[in-house]
């Protein structure tokens, strides 16, 4: 066993940054929907736009951390191994069967991850910022654009990524108490040193 | 010589001097705060033509026409004269000598009462144009500054020359008006003057736009921010600007949509009677406000509601039910719960409200009239008696605030036609006086020259008054969720979709039973988890 940095200073700024940031998002953009009231709809379509902006900016320093290190090649996905992991937590997680994934370095996320994660940053996020920067720039459409697309549209799309974003953050948030203790996989996501086995 | 000081008034004595004088100059600015009015070249005191003595008003323009040589020319091509409007869109021949409303009916059925609002003197008989002389002519309802000169409301535009009794009945005792001293005082259109008529459409106070009463002579911040003495008190004429007594801004064609922005003297349209005159088509310091310039009018927002002054507007005139006298015949006044009245035998059925919320529309600007030789859908009421013309899809359109006068009114059965109704005169044919609904229409069809088949049946009508004045200071605004929620004002308004209001029903079933879904999957493997683990280590 050895103790590496797993999660680089930045990576871990990124990722619970952007948490942050969702769950405002999220909180006040159910609110803007029509879902509850809290904050007042003005207050919560101020704050939406400001968070949104704020994840953007944090994506653009994450996109060029992402191709400057390399770190994006974490994310391509691969058939070796899913299927034992999906087992795993299918069943082995009930059986007492150990993961069958070993972590390293350079493979971080095991081939699941891998694939949920690149989900999340390839169709997710993607639908929700540009259908919110549609909505957001609504007034200042082209007319070219306006004859095509209907607002409605354009919210019903943003919408419906805000419910697959809501469901991936339940998943993700469950799954993330998954390791042999319940924080055992949160840990290194606020310290950034797992313990690895050596890889032989 | 030496000044003791004299070291220290050289050193500090210039800055000094321009601290005290630029505060001076702020107090000053303070002090005027926009609402002194520059004094004027003239005064009427002064002119000989102006001592009188003056035996009637027309004498009184006698004399104005004297030096305003073209003002009487002028006052006779516009709407306050003519009260008729060729209407550039529709077509239709409008204007008070022409339309029907949902008030009194047509003015042409009830003069000298309707007339009393002409801005001239004895137009008796509308079925003939207004009066010729050039000194028929009312220069005094417009410039009189002292308050005194009233229109007596029976006289056809008269002032009373001698003490009456007004209202009917009440042993007040009216004043003929001090000609003398109103010549000689004449100035500039104030509140008052617009209002001793416009404030009183409909037979009274506050009766017929809702955004216009007698409370709007001396209005508080809270209730017209810019009219109050307290804000910057606008005359009605400082935005209702004239040129060559013609005045700015129209019910029939009204300007639903200035896209020209602030209004520079040499250019533009000379008119400031829309808020973007002064304020622009981008005022405010949010971008996201002024995304909704194109699709909202600014008293939209910045109405919230009418009638705020404490004076109540009608909403609803039921017709059918006049009549209904005593025991002993005598006519019955009744009253709401806030004492306004809710029955008199000569006007049937009332409602009145304060504070009233607006109904929205899309509005172009344009308002067509139902006329009264114009064939009614009968099946289907009710009737509208004017429509405001506009859609989303139309650029020129914005969403605006109207006060929705309602009732009944008389309608010919056989010819499905509107029915003028004579109401007012001491004859034996006005409702009035005889509390008669076919002597009334007979009269009416007489008077107005439209034919009535003896038939007559009461039928719901609806009428739509733009609501653009009593605009509160900005704090007092809608908020988001006005319109941003489920319960909007503009639910129901076709072409918009806005969040916090609009939504998919079925997006939001999928959505949320997913989410419920994931859910109780986590929670239903967490506790597997937990149960199994526990049944291991034991």
């Amino acid at each position: 066993m050895s103790r590496v940095m797993i999660y680089k200073r930045f990576e871990r700024f990124w990722h619970w940054f952007q948490a942050l940031l969702i769950f405002s998002l999220l909180f006040t953009g159910f609110e803007i929907h029509g879902s509850y009231s809290v904050l007042g709809f003005g207050e919560a379509a101020r704050l939406h736009t400001l968070a949104a902006w704020a994840l953007i900016i944090l994506w653009l320093f994450a996109i060029f951390w992402h191709i400057t290190t390399g770190e994006w090649r974490q994310y391509i996905p691969t058939k070796n191994g899913l299927f034992a992991v999906m087992r795993y937590y299918l069943i082995g997680t009930f059986t007492g069967e150990a993961h069958p994934y070993r972590k390293t370095t350079r493979a971080k996320h095991n081939p699941l991850q891998r694939l949920a994660y690149l989900f999340f940053k390839l169709m997710i996020t993607p639908v929700i910022w540009l259908s919110g920067l549609l909505y957001l720039f609504y007034s200042d459409w082209p007319a070219t654009l306006s004859g095509v697309l209907a607002l409605e549209t354009v919210a019903l799309i943003h919408t419906a990524a805000a419910f697959a974003m809501l469901i991936f953050i339940i998943a993700h948030v469950y799954m993330a108490t998954m390791g042999p203790k319940l924080t055992s996989l949160i840990k290194p996501m606020v310290t950034g040193y797992e313990d690895l086995e050596d890889s032989r | 010589m030496k000044i003791p000081g004299w070291k220290y008034l050289v050193r500090f004595g210039r800055p000094g001097a321009r601290i005290v004088l630029a505060g001076a100059l702020i107090c000053s600015g303070f002090a005027v705060s926009g609402a002194e009015r520059p004094p004027a070249t003239a005064d009427h005191s002064k002119f000989e033509a102006l001592e009188g003595p003056f035996q009637n008003a027309r004498d009184v323009t006698e004399a104005c026409l004297g030096c305003h040589t073209e003002a009487g020319e002028q006052i006779r091509e516009t709407t306050h004269w003519t009260w008729t409007y060729e209407h550039p869109e529709t077509g239709q021949t409008l204007g008070k000598s022409e339309v029907i409303n949902s008030f009194c009916g047509m003015a042409i059925t009830n003069e000298p009462r309707c007339t009393s609002c002409h801005v001239g003197y004895g137009w008796q008989d509308m079925g003939q144009p207004p009066p010729t002389a050039d000194n028929a002519v009312d220069c005094l309802v417009c410039h009189d500054t002292t308050g005194d000169y009233w229109k007596f409301p029976t006289l056809a535009g008269y002032p009373t020359d001698k003490p009456r009794e007004w209202p009917k009945g009440s042993g007040i005792m009216v004043q003929p008006p001090d000609l003398e001293n109103i010549a000689q005082n004449v100035g500039a259109s104030g509140r008052a003057n617009c209002g001793s008529c416009h404030f009183y459409g409909g037979g009274g106070d506050g009766v017929k736009h809702g955004d216009l009463d007698s409370s709007l002579v001396d209005p508080p911040r809270t209730l017209d921010v810019h009219m109050s003495p307290d804000g910057l008190d606008f005359a009605c004429a400082d935005c209702h600007t004239s040129w060559g007594h013609q005045v700015a801004g129209s019910r029939y064609q009204a300007t639903a949509a200035d896209t020209l922005g602030i209004d520079v003297p040499g250019h533009t349209d000379f008119s400031r009677a829309s808020c973007q005159s002064c304020h622009g088509d981008s005022p405010h310091p949010q971008q996201k406000l002024n995304d909704h310039v194109d699709t909202l009018a600014c008293q939209t927002c910045h109405v919230p509601e009418f009638a705020r002054g404490g004076v109540p507007t009608k909403t609803w005139w039921d017709w059918s039910t006049a009549g209904r006298l005593d025991e002993n015949g005598g006519p019955i006044t009744e009253y709401d719960e806030h004492g306004h009245p809710s029955y008199l035998s000569e006007k049937g059925n009332f409602r009145h409200g304060e504070n009233v919320v607006p109904t929205y529309a899309w509005f172009d600007g344009t308002v067509k009239y139902t006329l009264v030789d114009e064939r009614l859908d009968v099946e289907h009421p009710p009737v509208a008696i004017n429509r405001v013309e506009g859609s989303p899809d139309d650029p020129g359109s914005r969403i605006w605030p109207f006060k929705v006068m309602e009732g009944k009114q008389p309608y010919d059965t056989e010819r499905e036609t509107l029915l003028a109704t004579h109401v007012f005169g001491a004859d034996d044919t006005s409702l009035w006086s005889n509390f008669s609904w076919p002597k009334a229409l007979m009269a009416g069809s007489e008077m107005s020259g439209m034919p009535f088949s003896g038939n007559y049946d009461f039928i719901e009508t609806t009428m739509h008054w733009p609501v653009t004045h009593m605009v509160p200071p900005a704090e007092q605004a809608l908020d988001c969720a006005s319109c941003h929620a489920s319960n909007s004002r503009l639910a129901g308004l076709p072409g918009i979709y806005m969040p916090g209001h609009n939504g998919n029903r079925w997006l939001d079933r999928v959505g949320w039973l997913l989410v419920a879904l994931t859910l109780a999957g986590v929670v239903l493997h967490g506790l597997a988890r937990i149960v199994l683990k526990g049944r291991k280590s034991s």
